[in-house]
């Protein structure tokens, strides 16, 4: 197979808060139809919690922040735009994020017709062992039309 | 020093906070306090938007006011500063806040034990009785590394 037959990775577009935090796109691929997308951060002053780690929050925001990617470029794939509204978080914190750049990726465990059940790993060296991991149910509105 | 002399003031300590730091990006502010719960403010903002086209704000940033306002509703109740890890944080969100609207986080201490402190709390835009979220958490006391004692 060509390159050019290759599925090319959809493109994500960050929120503006995803941005101005310091998130951007590290890795996108596109396997045998099924997208992927590692989301980073580099530590800094905007993120810090207590003195030298990431605040909660912040780990939060880039777990969203990946999970709502993967969703998206999932549906952009299959020609779907709907007004993505969240339900819930729930974060689990499994160490202290240090002052090292970041990253997160989202797997969608479940996407339906109104409703993606969605996990996110984030993890500093080593991919085996997260920081933080979360699930998101995230509501999909078809746009008025 | 003892806790006594310096109980631990959520208004007081909040104008070192969020001096810097995620919660000083954030623009967080001191709004009120009781024995067990605290609530600050987080002002609306053009960078923290959740969406291109609309004035609302993003989530992210409703996690971390509602994460601040669990540690410092921790530290009134055990009436010092202690510093402590989430363990777990979930946040539900019931709509979205108005737009243009600076968001209030409200967060309580309902149990507190040696080593963990379990919170609820919600926020809300402008009418405590119609939140915008609601938030449950666990948080655990940092324990001193035994090798620096």
């Amino acid at each position: 197979m060509s390159d050019d037959a290759k599925p090319k990775p959809v493109a994500v577009t960050l929120t503006p808060y995803a941005r101005s935090l310091g998130i951007e796109l590290e890795d996108a691929a596109n396997d045998a139809g099924r997208n992927s997308h590692t989301l980073a951060i580099d530590f800094s002053r905007n993120i810090e919690g207590r003195p030298g780690h990431f605040h909660g929050g912040a780990t939060a925001g880039l777990l969203e922040a990946a999970g709502y990617a993967i969703l998206r470029a999932t549906l952009d794939a299959d020609n779907r735009q709907p007004i993505l509204k969240p339900v819930n978080i729930t974060v689990q914190y499994l160490s202290a994020g240090k002052q090292k750049r970041t990253y997160a990726q989202g797997r969608i465990t479940r996407l339906g017709r109104r409703n993606a059940n969605v996990t996110v790993e984030a993890w500093q060296d080593d991919r085996s062992r997260p920081i933080a991991t979360a699930v998101m149910n995230i509501l999909m509105a078809e746009p008025k039309t | 020093m003892t806790s006594e002399l310096h109980e631990f003031d959520p208004e007081a300590a909040g104008k070192m906070f969020f001096r810097g730091g995620h919660t000083g990006y954030l623009g967080l502010r001191y709004h009120a306090h009781g024995t067990n719960w605290v609530e600050l403010e987080l002002p609306w903002r053009e960078d923290l938007l959740g969406e291109e086209d609309r004035e609302v704000l993003a989530s992210g940033p409703i996690i971390s006011l509602l994460d601040m306002c669990s540690g410092m509703c921790i530290w009134t109740t055990r009436k010092v500063f202690q510093p402590v890890a989430t363990l777990d944080l979930r946040v539900d969100y019931q709509r979205p806040a108005k737009d243009r609207s600076a968001v209030i986080g409200h967060a309580e201490c309902y149990k507190i034990t040696r080593s963990a402190a379990f919170v609820r709390g919600f926020a809300h835009d402008g009418d405590p009785e119609n939140p915008v979220a609601t938030l449950a958490g666990v948080f655990m006391t940092i324990a001193m590394d035994p090798r620096n004692v």
